[in-house]
């Protein structure tokens, strides 16, 4: 069953997607650890570190295009769940410094040392061993999405106010966790890792490793995203998207439909912020910040909402021109930025990969503006 | 002219002769604190305190300092200050120039630890003299907080020919402190004890309350203690009464900052269903162009520096406005009906002009000052309110009345309602919806650009100052119920108390994310806010 | 009359706007495999009617009882739905993304559980179910067309044809034929009449041909109460709704 579930799944797109994966899985290890430093074809342990953390954001993007793309919920709170998955994984990182921290503390990390604290808290407990903290980078954001949607869902909150709501969700988090006496680092997180699963996070070998894991947990994600649309829930989520009255009048209970997609969503994040935490070696609470998690639905609107490989491009792409900009033209980063948030939303309202589609539409007639389809409408119940 | 003059002069022959007469009478109590060792010191000291003449105070500073000398060759007390090698001496008491004298002819009068409290307490009691009502009252004060028994008579006496209510409600007060924590308590009769616990919570201040706690807590007479203890329940009422006023006060304060912020969204998102993420810049712009006026007034009109304020509040409401209606015109128009999408682009709009501001006017904070009407404070009861926060409220208010007129009253605002409401209809009536759009998305701008005058004030003028106000504005407008300004009012000083109110219990922060948790919770319950509209129209 | 043998039972229901009354203690009563027009001048209440009976409006006072023993005013939309009451709406409210096929597959009566749907597989009947509708609503060709580049017409079909999917006990019609050919609006009726007997049907609609081809009891709203019920010449001869609606 789980076969046929996956095997739906896959389409042309998907085939692409999943090849591409599969080249990276395997040349990168290659260019990395085995093609000599002074040849063409060598990447540096940099350059894989940070292409894994793109892919971390696609995984975030791809979490956020099944919500947004499929089921209209804008959230503007994703990074929450990114950054809790992280946090997940930094405490189990902390664990593992054992006694080598600064103040030599077996068990407390040092910050708690620091704050006098004597004893670990209790939601510390189990982080030294990596199946719990694996579990919890599920459990934590995914019941946290529950609880989240449960509410929100059930008392139909929809559109901007959702949105609205996700982003005070995630405003309320980056208050929280900043605040020592919450236990996880204030201000400067967790960081200073030393090694993951017993090899040293930063020798070559473990980068290269943790650059595959994230390509294997990328694919894997795309595959259960791919099968979810093209099963009948991705259709009634689809058909939810776009009218969900008429949905519920055929009987279906549309706010658990969301809630699963919504917490699916919040799952995937989690797991990407936990791949993010050991190949950039910190997490601290910026990461929950507004505008990053704002950021990640432009990477999604870029690459074409609904789409899925679309989110994976745009995060891919925005990306590295942040990384091209924040180095040659810092000033010019938050322009840059800015500038494609409003003609993305303006010029290419279904993304990179809706582009063919959009010119073949307008190809025919050429009266039809890009801008045609927007007017100034009345706007729904104030 | 002549006769004013004449006047003059004899008026200040009779102040010096004055002087002269007292520094005669003083001159050998002064000179007794050169001689006989520690204890001679403190007998003469004693004896200057008892003369209860305010020129001793600057011989006793001086002593106290330990600028005192004694002059080997005469046994004169001069006050020394040293001068490269030598000291410079002056007299104490008439400050004349005494000349200079090298380090060996002169010794100092040294003070112990009994003197040094001997000292505070009979420059206390002196003070309590002192022409000057702003001396005798810190005098006043001085002796609450030592309690020293020795200042007990001199502060009768001062009481006995004090003119001023204040200051001798204080000498009352210091005088009560030192009655109910002294040896006298035990001589007291129960109505003197009952007088003075009534002084003390008539202070009403935290200090009055350790006062009596201590008091309570003490091995005074079973009378005094109980009389101290229902003195204290007493004042532990009045005060909670007043921190709960004075957190109303802030409550308001900070409702009215929210108001102000949000007041504008009200406009765009309330009454155009327009997401304007960056509403934050338009604050953030407004109060840069106060910066900027101020900047025009302190380089060409510095003596009209205090109206700099009244000229930025129409120029941010022009430019906010107009960088309003530029985005509205370039960008917001072709996303009508696309909440989401609209979002999107003026959030991208937001960090345009962040960057454009940072790279405009540099990252740092940029310095706003406060006309002078603006500065300082006043005491309402146990209240104490600034000007600047006032003024805040004030303007708050008149700028929410101004925009209900002009909505309610006026024919763009009637046009407004019209188009928000059918604008197939309202455009073949004959009204330029497009302009109409425009301009209202212009007017909310605006109102964000008088709240950055507002802000300016109370905040850093940063590239960042939007930031921190567009979630809280949207929760204000959200919470309100969208589409009434009412709503609105009731929300933003709702949030604005409760952020207060939790303060002391959970902590800024904390009290923050309670808020923040309600209102998510809040939605849930009533997803369109506090005043929702009803009906078939709502559905969509 | 007691409720216990029929299909929908509404008593006394009251719905209001702010302050404006939508429904003023309205009572209807329908019996099994009945069939019912419904008609009314704009703001008599009548898709206000189809509201509280679907659970999308909350009345504030009064009885809805389906088969004479559940109450509809405690259940949310898409528990009455599977009780087995089907809507459509006025505008056509189609799946456009999807193709026809997939639009009559979700409206298809089946498990309505998200865990069901995502293991979802078609069986042969449900296959063949599907064709059946496909035919009966003549959209077989255009099975694998997205519906949203369906003509008007067409998807007011593709829309009826979701609700003989759904094979509900009771439908609720809301202007089936607006925007239709005489042709289309022949047939429509049609198909109604071939659909009641097995089901229950309460057509809201304001054309009048329409109304008189299909031949059924007929019930008057106006300011959100019955005014009129019986035959179509019945009511029309009845002053007061000649006065109120039809005199106009």
């Amino acid at each position: 069953m789980l076969l046929r579930f996956f095997l739906m799944g896959l389409d042309r797109k998907a085939g692409i997607v999943l090849t591409i994966l599969a080249i990276l899985a395997v040349a990168v290890p290659v260019m990395t650890l085995w093609v000599p430093a002074d040849s063409p074809f060598h990447l540096s342990v940099f350059t894989v570190s940070l292409l894994g953390k793109y892919l971390c954001f696609a995984l975030l993007a791809l979490a956020l295009d099944l919500v947004w793309g499929y089921c209209g919920i804008l959230s503007l709170g994703h990074a929450a769940f990114f950054a809790i998955g992280g946090y997940a994984m930094g405490m189990y990182l902390m664990r593992q410094i054992g006694p080598r921290g600064v103040y030599g503390n077996p068990v407390l990390p040092d910050f708690m040392v620091f704050l006098n604290w004597k004893e670990l808290p209790w939601y510390w407990w189990g982080f030294d061993q990596f199946w719990f903290a694996a579990v919890m980078v599920l459990v934590v954001p995914g019941a946290l999405a529950f609880a989240f949607g449960w509410f929100a869902f059930r008392s139909r909150v929809t559109g901007v106010y959702l949105s609205i709501i996700t982003q005070a969700l995630t405003f309320a988090l980056l208050l929280a966790f900043f605040r020592n006496d919450m236990g996880f680092g204030g201000n400067n997180g967790l960081t200073d890792f030393k090694d993951i699963l017993g090899y040293d996070i930063q020798a070559d070998t473990t980068r290269v490793a943790l650059f595959v894991a994230t390509v294997a947990a990328l694919a894997l994600s795309y595959m259960i995203a791919s099968g979810v649309i093209a099963s009948k829930l991705g259709k009634v989520l689809v058909a939810l998207r776009d009218a969900e009255s008429r949905v519920r009048f055929m009987g279906y209970d549309t706010e658990s439909y969301k809630l699963f997609a919504w917490t699916l969503s919040a799952c995937m994040a989690g797991v990407a912020g936990a791949l993010y935490v050991p190949q950039v070696g910190i997490i601290n609470p910026s990461e929950f910040a507004p505008a990053s998690s704002i950021e990640a639905v432009i990477w999604v609107a870029v690459g074409g909402r609904g789409t899925l490989a679309g989110a994976i491009l745009g995060a891919v792409l925005v990306n590295m021109g942040k990384s091209y900009f924040t180095g040659a033209l810092p000033e010019l980063w938050l322009f840059a930025l800015g500038g494609l948030f409003v003609a993305v939303t303006l010029f290419l309202p279904k993304g990179l990969l809706g582009l063919g589609a959009q010119l073949k539409a307008k190809l025919p007639g050429r009266k039809a503006s890009p801008l045609s389809n927007a007017q100034p409408a009345d706007q729904k119940g104030a | 002219m002549r006769r004013a003059l004449r006047w003059l002069m004899a008026v200040c022959v009779v102040v010096a002769t004055s002087t002269a007469a007292y520094a005669a009478d003083l001159r050998p109590l002064v000179q007794a604190l050169g001689s006989g060792g520690y204890s001679g010191t403190e007998k003469a000291l004693a004896q200057l305190s008892e003369a209860g003449d305010p020129a001793a105070v600057p011989v006793i500073e001086a002593l106290q300092a330990g600028d005192l000398y004694v002059r080997k060759s005469d046994g004169t007390v001069v006050v020394a200050r040293k001068s490269g090698d030598a000291f410079t001496l002056t007299d104490p008491l008439t400050r004349a120039a005494l000349g200079d004298a090298p380090a060996a002819a002169v010794e100092k009068i040294r003070i112990n630890n009994s003197l040094r409290r001997a000292i505070s307490a009979s420059l206390g009691a002196l003070t309590l003299m002192s022409p000057d009502a702003g001396v005798r009252r810190s005098a006043a004060d001085a002796v609450f907080k030592s309690r020293d028994a020795s200042a007990l008579e001199t502060l009768s006496a001062a009481i006995a020919k004090e003119q001023d209510k204040g200051v001798r409600a204080a000498m009352e007060q210091a005088r009560a402190a030192i009655l109910l924590t002294g040896e006298a308590a035990s001589k007291m009769t129960d109505a003197d004890i009952q007088a003075a616990t009534d002084t003390l919570t008539a202070r009403g201040d935290r200090d009055a309350l350790v006062l009596l706690n201590m008091v309570a807590g003490s091995g005074a007479s079973d009378v005094t203690k109980k009389l101290a203890a229902a003195a204290v329940s007493t004042l532990e009422q009045k005060l909670a009464f007043w921190a709960a006023l004075q957190n109303l006060w802030y409550g308001l304060s900070l409702g009215s900052v929210l108001l102000l912020a949000a007041i504008g969204l009200a406009v765009t998102f309330g009454v155009m269903g327009v997401i304007n993420m960056a509403h934050g810049e338009m604050v953030m712009i407004g109060a840069y162009t106060t910066f900027l006026v101020q900047e025009f007034f302190r380089a060409h009109a510095p003596g009209l520096f205090d109206l700099s304020i009244l000229v930025a509040l129409p120029a941010a409401f022009l430019v906010s406005g107009g960088v309003g209606i530029i985005i509205e015109r370039s960008v917001i128009r072709w996303l009508y009906g696309r909440p989401l999408e609209t979002l999107l682009a003026t959030w991208g709009l937001s960090l345009a002009l962040q960057q454009a501001v940072r790279s405009i006017f540099g990252p740092t904070n940029r310095e706003v000052g406060a006309p002078s009407w603006m500065s300082g404070a006043f005491e309402l009861g146990g209240l104490t309110i600034t000007y600047g926060r006032l003024w805040i409220v004030i303007f708050a208010f008149a700028v929410f009345a101004a925009l209900l007129v002009a909505l309610k009253r006026t024919w763009f605002g009637l046009s407004i309602r019209a188009v928000t409401q059918n604008r197939p209809m309202a455009n073949a009536m004959g009204i330029r919806t497009a302009r109409v759009d425009a301009l209202t998305f212009g007017l909310g701008s605006g109102i964000a650009g008088l709240a950055g005058v507002a802000l300016s004030q109370i905040d850093n003028v940063s590239p960042n100052l939007g930031q921190g106000y567009i979630l809280d504005s949207f929760m204000v407008v959200v919470f309100g119920g969208v589409g009434n300004l009412w709503g609105t009012l009731v929300g933003a000083l709702t949030l604005g108390s409760m952020n207060k109110f939790l303060e002391p219990y959970a902590g800024a922060v904390l009290g923050k994310i309670l808020v923040l948790i309600f209102i998510i919770l809040f939605i849930q319950r009533r997803p369109r806010g506090l005043f929702a509209l009803k009906g078939r129209a709502v559905e969509a | 009359m007691s409720a216990e043998s029929t299909l929908l039972y509404l008593d006394g229901v009251s719905v209001s706007f702010d302050g404006f009354k939508a429904l003023n203690s309205l009572s209807l009563v329908m019996m099994p495999g009945e069939m019912r027009a419904i008609i009314g001048p704009n703001g008599a209440g009548k898709t206000t009617m189809m509201d509280v009976i679907t659970g999308k409006t909350r009345p504030d006072t009064g009885t809805i009882l389906f088969e004479g023993d559940t109450d509809l005013t405690r259940l949310r939309e898409a528990a009455i739905a599977n009780l087995g009451i089907g809507r459509k709406f006025q505008r056509p409210t189609v799946f456009e993304p999807h193709t026809v096929w997939d639009n009559l597959e979700l409206a298809l009566k089946a498990p309505r559980r998200p865990l069901k749907t995502l293991t979802y597989a078609i069986s042969r009947d449900d296959r063949s179910r599907i064709e059946e509708i496909l035919d009966i609503t003549r959209l077989s060709a255009l099975r694998s067309r997205q519906a949203g580049s369906l003509s008007h017409g067409q998807k007011q079909w593709l829309e009826i044809g979701m609700l003989l999917a759904q094979d509900p006990k009771l439908l609720l019609v809301d202007e089936p034929v607006a925007g239709m050919t005489d042709a289309e609006t022949e047939q429509t009726a049609e198909l109604l009449c071939s659909i009641a007997g097995k089901h229950s049907v309460i057509v809201v609609e304001h054309d009048m041909s329409f109304v008189r081809a299909l031949g059924v009891k007929v019930t008057v709203l106006a300011e959100g109460s019955v005014l009129a019920e019986g035959s179509l010449d019945a009511v029309s001869a009845n002053q007061q709704v000649i006065d109120t609606y039809l005199g106009r």
